[in-house]
C-alpha cells in the first residue's frame, strides 16, 4: 500500500515511459572502455562543480583541483575584478605544475599576488596573463602576450564554482542546469558558511555511489543500527517510500520525508541526540536564516508536504545537493578516478553558530553524517567486487530507484550521443531541455 | 632559573573548571580536530569509552549551560576544553549507543579524510 500518492500510472517509474521497467546492467560501472567514453563524452564535456566561492574570500585567494581522469590540474581564483577565473596548472615555459606545495599530485590553496613558478620564476597576474620571465633577453622573439595560463571555462551558479573542460562548451552553465538553475536559486547557500569538508577514496565506480545516495530503500536495512531498536524495527517493517520523484533530465531529484527535528517521541532517538538536540537530519533548532522554511525555492519540497525532510537533487553529472528541513546543506560530488575507483567528497554546510549549543548540534550532524558514509562506503566496495565478476550481469530496480535507473540511462544516452542529447526519450518534449 | 622565567607554554592547559574536576581523567578527551578524535575512539577500548560516556552524560545538559554563559569566540581555556570534550562524547557516543564496538560495523579499510573543519 502506498504511504503517499504515487502518479496515475500507478509508479514513478511508468511516468516516464521510455525508462522502461526491466533489469539494467551494470556493465557500465566496471567496464573500462565504457569508463574512457564517460570520460571524453560527460567529465571532458559537462560544468563540474569544484568547490564555493567563500573558499575565494580575497583578491588573490586561490585553490587547485587535482583532476588525474583528465590528467590535469586546474586552479582556481579570484582576480582584482572579483571574478573566478580557472586556469590549467601549467607553467607556459617547460610545462612545470605552477602551484603546488610539497607534494606535486596534491591539492594546495592560499592567497597570492601572482603565481610563480617554482622551476625558473615565471610569473603569472591573476588573471592568467604572463607577467614576467626571468632572463627575457635570452629567449628568441618571446611573445609575452601569447604566453598566459592556459584558462579553463568557469562559472558561478548560487555560489557554487563550476568549471567546463571543454575550451567551447556546448551549453552555458545555466543552460546545462536548465530547470534547476532556478529552481533551486535563493536558497540561502551563501549564509551557511559553516562547513565541514570530508573526502574518501572509494573502491567503487562513482555511478555505484551515486545510486546509493538516490535511493533511501536502503536507508531502513544499512543504517537500522543507528536509531533506537524499536524505531528500527518500525522503519524495517513500513520500508521506504518516497513523497515525489521528479526527473529533470539528465537531473534529478527526490524529495522525502523524514524531521526527526525534533522527532514526535524522543524514544525514536538515541540518549544523546535528545540533549544535544541534532542527529542524522541536523540540528533541531533552525537558523533564523531560513526563515522557517516560508521562502523556499520553488523545486525544494514541492509536494508542500508536512513530512518533509529533505531533498537530493542531482546534478549531472556528478553533483549531489541536499536541502534538509531543519535549514542546512550538503552536497555531495564523486569524480572518476577509475572504472571501478572514485574520489568522494562531501560538505555540510551550516549558518554559523550562535553559541556552545548550536555549535555542538552542528558536531553532533557532522558525526551522524560521516558513520553512515563510513557504512555506505565500504557496502559499495562489496557492490563492486561482485558486479565486476560478471556472474550476473543485469540487475531489478523498483520503483524507489528509479533515480538510479534514471542516472544511468541520462549517462547512457550522453555516451551514446558524443554529448548532451538533443532529447530523452522518457521525457515529454517540452520539458527537454 | 627563578620561578617568574616559568612561562605557559603555547599549549593550551587541560583544566576543567572546578565544578567539573571529577571529569579531569577524562581530560585525554580535549582533543582539536575531529581526526584526533577519532583516533582516540578507535584506539579506545569499549570500557572505556563507556566510562568516558557514563562520566559525560549526567553532566551534559550544565555543560552546555555553562558554555553557553560565554561568547563562543572568546571561551576561556577550561570552558573551551569542556566544549572539546563534548564534541569527544559525540564521536563516543555512536560506539556506545549504537555500534558496541570501536569502529563503525563493516567499514573494513573505509576511510575518511578531513579537509576542511570548523576549529574551536
Amino acid at each position: 500500500m502506498a504511504h503517499f500518492p504515487k502518479p496515475d500510472e500507478g509508479s514513478w517509474t511508468e511516468h516516464y515511459p521510455g525508462l522502461g521497467t526491466g533489469p539494467v546492467s551494470y556493465r557500465d560501472s566496471f567496464d573500462p572502455e565504457y569508463w574512457q567514453r564517460e570520460i571524453d563524452t560527460i567529465f571532458m564535456k559537462e560544468w563540474l562543480h569544484v568547490g564555493r566561492v567563500e573558499q575565494l574570500p580575497r583578491t588573490g585567494s586561490y585553490f587547485t583541483r587535482e583532476f588525474t581522469w583528465a590528467k590535469t590540474s586546474i586552479i582556481i581564483t579570484k582576480d582584482a575584478d572579483g571574478n573566478v577565473r580557472a586556469f590549467h596548472n601549467v607553467c607556459r615555459h617547460r610545462g612545470n605544475k605552477l602551484v603546488w606545495d610539497d607534494y606535486p599530485q596534491e591539492e594546495t590553496s592560499g592567497v597570492c599576488r601572482q603565481f610563480t613558478c617554482k622551476y625558473h620564476a615565471w610569473r603569472y597576474e591573476l588573471d592568467g596573463s604572463l607577467a614576467f620571465v626571468q632572463q627575457e633577453s635570452e629567449f628568441f622573439d618571446i611573445d609575452k602576450g601569447a604566453l598566459g595560463l592556459v584558462p579553463v571555462q568557469c562559472d558561478v551558479w548560487e555560489g557554487f564554482i563550476f568549471v567546463n573542460l571543454d575550451p567551447e562548451p556546448a551549453q552555458t552553465l545555466r543552460e546545462a542546469l536548465g530547470p534547476v538553475a532556478d529552481g533551486l536559486a535563493g536558497y540561502p547557500f551563501g549564509e551557511m558558511t559553516q562547513t565541514y569538508h570530508i573526502r574518501s577514496d572509494i573502491k567503487a565506480n562513482w555511478k555505484l555511489f551515486i545510486d546509493a545516495f538516490v535511493e533511501f530503500y536502503h536507508a531502513p536495512i544499512l543504517h537500522n543500527r543507528q536509531s533506537t531498536d524499536e524505531e528500527a524495527r518500525k522503519l524495517a517493517k513500513y520500508g521506504y517510500q518516497a513523497l515525489h520523484y521528479e526527473l529533470l533530465s539528465p537531473h534529478s531529484m527526490v524529495s522525502s520525508w523524514g524531521g526527526q527535528s525534533p522527532p514526535v517521541d524522543l524514544k525514536m532517538v538515541k540518549p544523546i541526540e535528545r540533549i544535544v538536540r541534532s542527529g542524522l537530519f541536523g540540528p533541531w533548532d533552525k537558523p533564523a536564516v531560513i526563515d522557517d522554511n516560508k521562502n523556499l525555492p520553488p523545486l525544494v519540497n514541492p509536494t508542500n508536504h508536512r513530512a518533509w525532510g529533505v531533498d537530493s537533487f542531482l546534478l549531472f553529472p556528478n553533483f549531489m545537493i541536499l536541502i534538509w528541513e531543519p535549514g542546512w546543506y550538503l552536497t555531495y560530488t564523486y569524480w572518476p578516478t577509475g572504472p571501478n575507483r572514485h574520489l568522494f567528497e562531501s560538505t555540510l554546510g551550516f549558518a554559523p553558530p550562535k553559541n556552545a549549543r548550536e555549535r555542538v548540534a552542528q558536531e553532533m550532524a557532522f558525526s551522524t553524517m560521516k558513520e553512515y558514509t563510513f557504512q555506505d562506503a565500504n557496502t559499495l566496495e562489496a557492490t563492486q567486487s561482485m558486479i565486476e565478476s560478471g556472474v550476473v550481469e543485469s540487475f531489478v530496480l523498483n520503483d524507489q530507484e528509479i533515480l538510479c535507473r534514471h542516472h544511468h540511462a541520462a549517462v547512457r544516452a550522453q555516451v551514446e550521443a558524443g554529448g548532451r542529447p538533443d532529447s530523452y526519450p522518457w521525457m515529454p518534449t517540452s520539458a527537454n531541455v | 632559573m627563578t620561578e617568574t622565567n616559568v612561562t605557559v607554554t603555547a599549549r593550551p592547559s587541560v583544566g576543567l573548571p572546578e565544578a567539573y574536576a571529577d571529569l579531569v581523567p577524562f581530560s585525554g578527551w580535549v582533543l582539536e580536530t575531529w581526526r584526533e578524535r577519532y583516533e582516540k575512539r578507535l584506539g579506545s577500548t569499549m570500557a572505556e569509552m563507556q566510562a568516558f560516556y557514563d562520566a559525560m552524560m549526567p553532566r551534559l545538559e550544565g555543560i552546555l549551560d555553562v558554555c553557553d554563559q560565554h561568547d563562543l569566540d572568546d571561551l576561556p581555556d577550561d570552558i573551551r576544553n569542556l566544549l572539546l570534550m563534548t564534541f569527544s562524547l559525540c564521536e563516543a557516543s555512536f560506539p556506545v549507543e549504537a555500534w558496541h564496538q570501536p569502529r563503525v560495523p563493516d567499514s573494513g579499510a573505509a576511510d575518511i579524510e578531513m579537509v576542511r573543519e570548523p576549529l574551536l
